[in-house]
């Protein structure tokens, strides 16, 4: 069984193909819910205190923004975990979405950067794409150890 | 009114760890924070619609927030738009937004840049600023003085206070502030001696500043009200531009308020100063390392050009850092007077007044505005012609006491 990271990290969708087919999703598996009521997209857990940012000194320096760094406190330890990476890109935002575009590129650029085997598509657009999609994802899930045959 | 509803348009403060402060803020002056509800739909919809193609989704969401507020979708009495400080992204966001609210709609909408050291004290004056204009409106509206009432500016670096009758301008009282309340008492006492009246005769007073919450409490006010609104009133009231709009600019001891101004009420504003720097704590410090008093500062500057001189005080060790090389280096005082005050308006310049739209008249207040070598030097920059009106320096007490009349019994 592979620790597999998401990308978003928030797509429950992404997150219960990886259980599916054996593997351990990292993903932070909240709820993009149909109204938006809360201060973000992601619906982010409020416990965050001003302490993240701090720590999320280790994958972004200090000049960087500081939601940027509470975030990456809170999916960097995830990428350090991954033992392989699932990214999609172009999600709806009902697929599972990332309230900022420079943590999501800085998280992209470190799953790539690390060696482990990354998955990287294009959000399907129509069913027949649709099908393909998750093919593509069974196809890359069985390939990882302890993966479903 | 009760609670006054600040819809919140925001990028990063809960990732931040701040939400838990800003939500603070708000209780502090009654009011509450509330993200305006939206459906998916309606976001990608104003996201086209808007036309800013950024792309961190929570700022498309903030895009859509600020459309559904401005087309009546949405109901608040305020707006607060935040983003995290150095995203270039959200500061081109932050600012069309407040510009596309401030133009669209009669709301007033502050804006913010956090860090994760944002604390709710830090937003405590904006966020009473936008719940006065929300709640005071028709207080706000008063262009006359009546009566015989009393302003006190408790400032960070001078407490002023002013009486006024029948909207004149009858006794001052100025002294640097020490201890608050005592300050506070000393200048009340100038100006009450000047205007040759007693506490007992005063039918209302009313405080302003960083101290007005204690003062004002000392002194019984009636009305105890932030600098930001009371300054706006008190600029257009002796600049005699109360219709209208205008600029005003108050470069403060401790922090500098830009504020853009339609008929005596503030649309947006910015308060602020990353250094010291910035404020006039600098020429305070220069005019000492000169050796003249600070009233002496504005007229020698006049005299000198800031471009002999290469200074750039963002932070006010190696501002007067760069004041001692250039003495060393046989600069002239009038060259380093006059390139100190054009280093404090350029960082006011780029820092502040590019978030408000400058409309004319551009009215200079504060015990600042007396140096003329300020002035000048914010003219060349706005390239326009600056409004420093009579008793520029007790423009908050001004406010105050124009503010106060409204609570004269019987009023």
């Amino acid at each position: 069984m592979a620790k597999v990271f998401l990308y978003p990290t928030t797509s429950l969708i992404l997150s219960d193909l990886v259980a599916r087919f054996g593997h351990k999703p990292l993903s932070a598996a909240l709820q993009v819910r149909e109204r938006i009521q809360t201060a973000g997209l992601e619906s982010p857990p409020l416990q965050i205190t001003p302490e993240e940012p701090k720590k999320g000194l280790r994958w972004a320096a200090v000049e960087v923004p500081s939601g940027v760094r509470g975030r990456m406190s809170l999916y960097g330890p995830m990428i350090d975990e991954a033992e392989a990476a699932i990214i999609i890109n172009n999600a709806d935002y009902s697929f599972g979405c990332m309230g900022c575009a420079r943590t999501n590129e800085l998280i992209k650029y470190l799953v790539r950067k690390k060696d482990i085997p990354v998955l990287d598509l294009e959000y399907p657009r129509n069913e027949e794409e649709g099908v393909e999609f998750v093919a593509a994802i069974k196809r890359f899930l069985d390939t990882l150890e302890g993966g479903s045959p | 009114m009760s609670r006054v509803r600040i819809a919140q348009l925001s990028c990063g403060p809960e990732y931040s760890g701040v939400q838990k402060e800003i939500d603070e803020a708000a209780a502090a002056v009654d009011a509450e924070i509330f993200f305006p509800d939206l459906k998916l739909a309606d976001i990608r919809h104003s996201f086209d619609e808007f036309g800013l193609d950024v792309r961190s989704p929570d700022l498309k969401l903030a895009i859509a927030r600020a459309k559904a507020l401005v087309e009546g979708r949405v109901e608040a009495d305020a707006v607060f738009i935040a983003t995290c400080f150095r995203c270039a992204e959200a500061a081109i966001v932050r600012n069309e937004l407040r510009r596309y609210i401030h133009e669209n709609s009669r709301l007033p909408v502050v804006s913010y840049s956090f860090t994760e050291r944002t604390t709710a004290g830090t937003l405590l004056t904006r966020m009473e600023a936008l719940t006065t204009i929300a709640r005071r409106r028709a207080l706000l509206a008063r262009e006359v003085q009546q009566g015989l009432t009393m302003g006190v500016d408790s400032g960070s670096s001078t407490t002023k206070a002013v009486v006024m009758r029948d909207n004149e301008i009858i006794g001052t009282g100025w002294l640097p502030t020490t201890a608050v309340l005592q300050s506070a008492d000393d200048a009340v006492a100038q100006a009450l001696s000047a205007a040759g009246v007693t506490r007992e005769d005063l039918e209302a007073i009313g405080t302003t500043g960083y101290g007005r919450f204690l003062v004002g409490d000392h002194l019984k006010a009636d009305l105890v009200q932030e600098e930001l609104t009371v300054n706006s009133k008190g600029a257009v009231f002796l600049a005699d531009t109360q219709r209208g709009p205008s600029t005003v600019i108050d470069i403060g001891g401790m922090d500098n308020k830009a504020i853009s101004v339609q008929d005596g009420i503030p649309g947006t504003f910015t308060m602020g100063g990353i250094c010291a720097g910035a404020s006039g704590r600098f020429l305070e410090m220069t005019s000492k390392r000169l050796g003249v008093d600070i009233t002496e500062l504005g007229p020698l500057a006049m005299k000198g050009l800031s471009q002999k001189v290469p200074m750039n005080s963002y932070c006010i060790v190696f501002g007067t850092q760069s004041l001692v090389n250039a003495l060393a280096a046989g600069s002239s005082p009038e060259d380093v007077a006059a390139a100190a005050c054009h280093s404090v308006a350029e960082q006011v310049f780029e820092q502040q007044l590019q978030e408000v739209d400058i409309k004319d008249p551009v009215i200079m207040v504060g015990g600042t505005s007396l140096i003329q070598g300020l002035v000048r030097a914010m003219e060349d920059l706005l390239q326009t012609e600056i409004v420093v009106p009579h008793h520029s320096q007790y423009i908050g007490a001004v406010g105050s006491a124009l503010l106060a009349s409204g609570f004269i019994k019987g009023e």
